[in-house]
């Protein structure tokens, strides 16, 4: 055996090399634990859509329905809560529905829905998730008298919204109440989770020109 | 005997870390009522594990089963009602424990040069400590375990970018469901206290290296005798490991009473609407956190949304529990103790601990205008004990610190 040289550039370069090699290897291992906590299959098929009757509904009245673990609230609006939706623009943060994340592209308008008489939206607050209330009454003493025209109203945090599910001026909640995709499978049937043909959906509602 | 210890000191060292620790460790002789709290906190760590341990052979970690079978617990099982009673009311005994020794080190300037890492050791055991304490309450699957978890998750939700995504693979499902329920039993019970586990060994060991400070602020180990042993140093075993006996025993019957008389404490322990099941559809009327998480969801409400994202309250309730970290850095004082501080610090802790309290008070409360406007007044006040600080601490004058402790 000759003298042994200790060559201790070679052997930085090799553990740093091998440290490197490493770290890559432990990333790999650790994809398969952390992708552990994504939706499982079976919490994706129990995501799928779902079908609503509402034959029954009347006018003011309100269902709730579990659409991937959220609260649903379908509402059937009459022509007073319909006409009221109007007056409200400077009370709202957003009254046009700008923010595009809020709602599918073809329930951008002042109804923020598809048929101006039947409200669909996600019963889950956008400021930290409870579910507001349903106050449809007009006037209510407790959330501003004669200016509340019917709308829901967060115990958690106080965010009240409009029968649109418009976000008022001053709430916690930052953005408007999430509109799902759905579809109208007929005039009695909707189908939350899946949004229209692209036939279904009536020309002035792809224009946005509706406010 | 001595033959047996001879056999296991060549093999382990047994008699040395006996000594270093316990028999031949100097500790300050001038201990008072604060000093209490470290050997209760680890009383409580080991009732909540011992507690923790029955409670999971009758829980069902199963969206379907859960409340069901806490009620089991509490009706069918001998003496389940009793367990459980003592680890919910350990949760809470354990923050008190936890605010009072932590405030101790407030007083007497324990986090100071060189018990830094003490500080911040025991700082990551306090948030760990509430991450324990938050998933161990949604294990029940009440109204308010379900609400609750609902809205400290959407906090991740606000997360810019990633935010939704985040909160998905955070859930397991697209809201708070089964998934989620299961894997925060399996942190609640294996990973969390593991890591609780080896935080308290740490924050011990830290400790055990550069010895405990006293309410007089005087480094014993600048003093001492020809044998090298601090004079105003007493061994913790017999002498402390007594008096925390006694104090064992004031706790426990003060936790008694707790446990047998009021064990809800009139919902400050035990939220009464977390006795109905979670129902995803309906949100409960009022709904608050825990009284010792109260103080940061009141920075969180009191930060208005800015930008379409509520992310600015999340940013601030965060700041407000790290910022604890840099105190070490932030008190520029000469001084550890009270005793010796100038009159601005004095005034300024004051202040801190209102505010805290105060925090801590109104995120028990519904949001009211005035509410709000205190919550805003007093998030102020709480960064500002922080912020100013490093000028608070350098003003005033400061009295003589003594050579010795004083044994008041």
């Amino acid at each position: 055996m000759s003298e042994q040289v200790i060559d201790l550039k070679k052997r930085r370069f090799l553990t740093q090399a091998t440290s490197v090699v490493g770290a890559v290897g432990v990333g790999f291992v650790a994809m398969p634990f952390l992708s552990t906590w994504n939706p499982s299959a079976r919490a994706k098929a129990a995501g799928a859509p779902i079908e609503v009757n509402i034959s029954k509904l009347e006018p003011g009245q309100l269902v709730r329905v579990l659409w991937r673990k959220k609260p649903v609230w379908i509402f059937r609006r009459d022509k007073t809560t319909i006409a009221n939706l109007t007056g409200l623009k400077n009370l709202l943060t957003d009254p046009d529905s700008a923010n595009s994340s809020q709602q599918p592209e073809y329930t951008k308008n002042l109804y923020r829905s598809i048929n101006p008489d039947v409200a669909v939206i996600v019963g889950v607050c956008t400021h930290l998730g409870c579910s507001p209330t349903y106050r449809p009454e007009l006037g209510a003493a407790d959330l501003g008298g004669d200016t509340w025209k019917g709308g829901f109203y967060c115990p958690c945090h106080g965010s009240k919204f409009d029968l649109a599910g418009r976000v008022y001026k001053g709430a916690p909640a930052p953005t408007n109440l999430v509109i799902p995709p759905y579809r109208f499978m007929s005039d009695s049937v909707i189908k939350i989770g899946i949004s229209p043909k692209e036939h279904e959906i009536k020309p002035i509602f792809k224009s946005n020109k509706l406010t | 005997m001595d033959n047996n210890k001879n056999w296991i000191d060549q093999r382990f060292p047994l008699t040395k870390v006996w000594n270093e620790h316990l028999a031949e460790y100097y500790t300050p002789r001038n201990f008072n009522f604060w000093y209490f709290f470290g050997s209760l906190a680890i009383l409580m760590l080991v009732m909540q594990i011992v507690t923790g341990i029955f409670l999971a052979m009758h829980f069902k970690p199963d969206a379907a089963t859960a409340f069901a079978s806490v009620e089991y617990i509490m009706r069918d099982v001998s003496w389940g009602w009793l367990i459980r009673y003592l680890h919910s009311t350990g949760a809470s005994a354990f923050f008190i424990v936890i605010y009072l020794h932590m405030y101790r080190g407030l007083l007497y300037g324990s986090y100071k040069s060189p018990r830094e890492l003490i500080w911040i050791l025991g700082m990551v055991l306090y948030i760990a400590l509430m991450a324990e304490a938050f998933m161990g309450y949604v294990l029940p699957w009440g109204q308010m375990s379900y609400w609750g978890a609902q809205v400290i998750i959407s906090l991740f939700g606000s997360v810019p970018y990633i935010g939704h995504d985040l909160l998905i693979w955070i859930l397991g499902d697209y809201a708070v469901g089964d998934p989620a329920l299961n894997r925060f039993f399996s942190l609640h019970v294996i990973a969390l206290p593991l890591i609780l586990a080896v935080l308290v060994f740490l924050h011990i060991v830290a400790l055990h290296t550069v010895g405990s400070n006293n309410p007089d602020g005087v480094e014993i180990k600048s003093n001492k005798d020809k044998d090298g042993i601090p004079k105003d140093g007493i061994p913790f075993h017999p002498y402390y490991s007594v008096k925390d006996i006694v104090g064992v025993v004031v706790f426990l019957m003060l936790f008694s009473a707790v446990v047998f008389f009021a064990p809800t404490l009139n919902g400050y322990f035990l939220e009464s609407a977390n006795f109905v099941e979670a129902n995803p559809l309906k949100t409960p009327d009022h709904i608050a956190p825990l009284w010792y998480l109260t103080p940061f969801y009141s920075v969180l409400r009191a930060i208005p949304p800015m930008f379409g994202s509520q992310f600015p309250g999340v940013i601030g309730m965060f700041s407000a529990l790290l910022i604890l970290l840099a105190l070490p850095w932030l008190d520029r004082s000469k001084v550890k103790s009270i005793r010796y501080r100038s009159a601005p610090y004095k005034y300024a802790l004051g202040i801190f601990v209102l505010s805290f309290v105060y925090l801590g008070y109104l995120g028990m409360q519904p949001v009211t205008p005035t509410n709000a406007l205190l919550a805003r007044i007093f998030t102020a006040t709480y960064f500002g004990f922080f912020i100013l600080m490093p000028w608070f601490t350098s003003i005033g004058k400061t009295k003589q610190v003594p050579e010795r402790v004083t044994g008041k």
